[in-house]
């Protein structure tokens, strides 16, 4: 067994990783402020008025890598929720269930900030533009994952039905986008594009994708967070939880 | 055929969800009753103006159908689960998978097949032009397996949560946004005189994966669900 | 009473524990039922009993220990058509009359050669009401009906919860023939009850489970 194997075992720990998330959690968050302060000033500050859109382009900084981490963070529910069901994991359980109310909320931040954006561009709160409709999808999608979890009273009887959903979502997540983005086509004849010409000035590009880099490292230190205190809440009876109660170092 | 066959098991639970349907034969009418009341609420709302209504008349049906079936896919498994039934299906020696089919088959014969004999008549309440009840009842036939079939696995994950029906609308309501758009998209389409075939083409081949997946995703959703 | 000791072991459970959210429901449990032996477990409410059948009969996981039959892991696919369990939700359907609930149980796990179903009901004290709904039958009566299906599928190990409830000196001592005819052939069973019952004209093999 190589050394990541034997780390990845370790990891899957309970207290082992209560410590690494522990440690790891500040760093992230600072890291994720920096990068996220640097990036906002580089975008609203630095970077010139769209040619055609004028200032009020500048939401796409907040708008874009919030869909971003929507997508990616189904994606890496969905690779927890396999291994959850796979492996019977309690650590993979917790962490697909964690992932589910931080991707909701960038879900959220997407779909209102595309209907802000919606309103000096097209006069209207809302367009059912086939990527806005495709995100309120997902919105739904993280929901229902939160709804059947809280079902539950068993919280890991109710982790293994959501990771369930999850996979049953992503492989319907496809569908739902192709579907939507013919439907659009059908019905309005020219897609509305949000985002701007494919081609997008290098003054533009860095404040996006340090935007990216901070939404990650926030979703990484918020993950974090969650799944330790879930981690917890889920081990109290154990002796480890108690001998940290009792202010012991473990 | 020999009792505990596996085609005798699955005779078995067909022939026993239709009797159960047969006894209560009263609460068939009900989602159909349920059907015509929500498309008659259309031209309440939206004014009785003839070409409007049979523009969204399309839409209304497929919405109205799934609704309906909506309704009645929560107590697939939960008169099972309550009187200890669903717990003897699951220690049957017999494929779970093959069992679960044959209780969505029940289930499909029993409340879809109804709502699609009726669908004529909610097309007609809002003028759907007569050159797309052909391709309404063929969409409402590939549709309704595949709303009973998602649905199946859906319920079998809530069998034993309280609220389980709206549960089971949150869930299923964003997956069937496909269903709805290629069913309603192709009628739509006849009703202009439009090629319709691709949608439902589409659709076909969904039912074709579903027909074989979902009851294999049914019977892991029902022991997922139950902890057994 | 039968001498089974000298019998195989049909069921054996070794460390078996059960947790539910960190609590422990029962266990570790070690045991052995023998081909002709008949256990009663016994335990207050609350103790784990049902749970153990259903931990037994592979409806639930165990969270540790060991459960053998005919000395391999006990596995779904074994324990099918091995095992028959009569748990406290009778897996009656009220709408349907006896007679149509053993054609269904026989459909799924097969019927013992020579079974009829209007026999087996007429044994159980039911003759008469095959074809009643079961929904207008009294509480002994369903659990008469339920009963019904021991006569009908072949099984070698009976898991038996609360069988006695809702009965009357009659109805328990038809369950006692049943077991006894059971065991006789070389069957099995695990009998829970929360009050003192004994069965086999003598003590049987007793398992306590202690409520946690």
């Amino acid at each position: 067994m190589n050394t990541l194997t034997l780390w990845f075992h370790k990891l899957g720990s309970p207290p082992s990783f209560y410590r690494f998330a522990h440690v790891l959690r500040p760093w992230l968050l600072t890291l994720a402020l920096i990068a996220g302060v640097v990036a906002l000033y580089g975008g609203l500050v630095l970077a010139p008025p769209d040619y055609q859109q004028g200032d009020a382009y500048r939401i796409i900084f907040i708008h874009v890598p919030s869909a971003w981490m929507s997508l990616f963070i189904y994606a890496v529910m969905a690779v927890a929720a396999f291994v959850a069901l796979v492996w019977r994991m309690k650590l993979a359980e917790i962490v697909a269930m964690e992932c589910a109310p931080i991707g909701a909320a960038f879900t959220f931040i997407t779909l209102a900030t595309g209907s802000l954006w919606g309103k000096p561009m097209w006069g209207t709160w809302w367009t059912w533009d086939a990527r806005l409709t495709s995100e309120l999808v997902l919105l739904f999608l993280y929901l229902g994952v939160l709804g059947l979890f809280h079902a539950f009273e068993d919280p890991r009887r109710g982790a293994r039905a959501a990771a369930f959903l999850v996979l049953i979502g992503i492989i319907n997540l496809p569908i739902v986008h192709y579907s939507v983005e013919w439907w659009n086509t059908l019905h309005q004849g020219t897609t509305v594009r949000i985002l701007g010409p494919s081609k997008i000035a290098s003054s533009m590009l860095w404040p996006l994708l340090l935007m990216t880099l901070a939404t990650k490292l926030y979703f990484g230190a918020s993950l974090l967070g969650r799944a330790s205190t879930a981690l917890l809440s889920l081990e109290r009876g154990k002796g480890w939880v108690q001998d940290l109660a009792r202010g012991d170092t473990a | 055929m020999t009792p505990g066959s596996t085609a005798a098991a699955c005779l078995a639970v067909l022939r026993r969800d239709l009797l159960l349907a047969w006894r209560r034969r009263g609460d068939a009418a009900l989602p159909l009753l349920y059907a015509i009341i929500v498309t008659a609420l259309f031209p309440f709302a939206i004014g009785p103006e003839a070409a409007l209504l049979s523009r969204i008349a399309a839409g209304v049906v497929l919405v109205t159908v799934l609704l309906a079936m909506l309704i009645s896919l929560d107590s697939l498994f939960r008169a099972d689960l309550e009187d200890g039934s669903l717990e003897q299906l699951l220690l049957a020696p017999q494929s779970l998978t093959l069992l679960a089919a044959m209780k969505i088959l029940a289930h499909w014969l029993t409340t879809a097949l109804p709502l699609l004999l009726l669908s004529p008549l909610l097309a007609a309440m809002l003028g759907l032009p007569q050159g797309a009840y052909g391709v309404l009842f063929l969409a409402l036939a590939v549709s309704t397996p595949l709303i009973s079939l998602f649905g199946a696995v859906l319920t079998s994950l809530t069998v034993d949560t309280r609220r389980s029906g709206m549960l089971l609308a949150l869930m299923l309501l964003p997956l069937m946004v496909p269903v709805v758009i290629f069913a309603a998209g192709a009628v739509a389409a006849a009703a202009q005189g439009l090629p319709w075939a691709a949608p439902l083409a589409f659709l076909g081949a969904m039912l074709a994966l579903a027909v074989v997946l979902a009851p294999l995703a049914c019977g892991a959703a029902l022991r997922i669900a139950l902890d057994a | 009473m039968n001498d089974y000791a000298a019998n195989p072991i049909l069921l054996e459970a070794r460390a078996l524990t059960f947790t539910r959210q960190d609590e422990r429901v029962f266990g570790p449990l070690d045991f052995a039922v023998h081909r002709g032996e008949a256990v009663l477990v016994e335990g207050d409410n609350g103790s784990g009993k049902t749970t153990l059948l259903r931990v037994l009969a592979s409806l639930l996981q165990a969270s540790a220990g060991e459960l053998r039959l005919y000395d391999a892991p006990l596995t779904r696919a074994a324990a099918a058509g091995e095992i028959l369990l009569l748990g406290h939700h009778l897996g009656l359907k009220a709408d349907l009359t006896p007679l149509e609930n053993l054609r269904y149980v026989a459909g799924l796990f097969g019927q013992r050669r020579g079974a009829d179903a209007s026999q087996a009901l007429a044994s159980v004290g039911l003759a008469g009401f095959e074809h009643e709904p079961v929904r207008r039958l009294s509480a002994g009566q369903r659990k008469r009906a339920a009963l019904a299906r021991l006569l009908i599928v072949p099984a070698a190990l009976w898991l038996l919860d609360e069988p006695y409830a809702n009965l009357d000196r009659e109805g328990i001592a038809l369950v006692n023939r049943l077991l006894e005819r059971h065991v006789h052939t070389g069957g099995s069973a695990l009998v829970t009850s929360h009050g003192t019952v004994d069965f086999l004209a003598g003590s049987p093999r007793r398992i306590e489970l202690r409520a946690a």
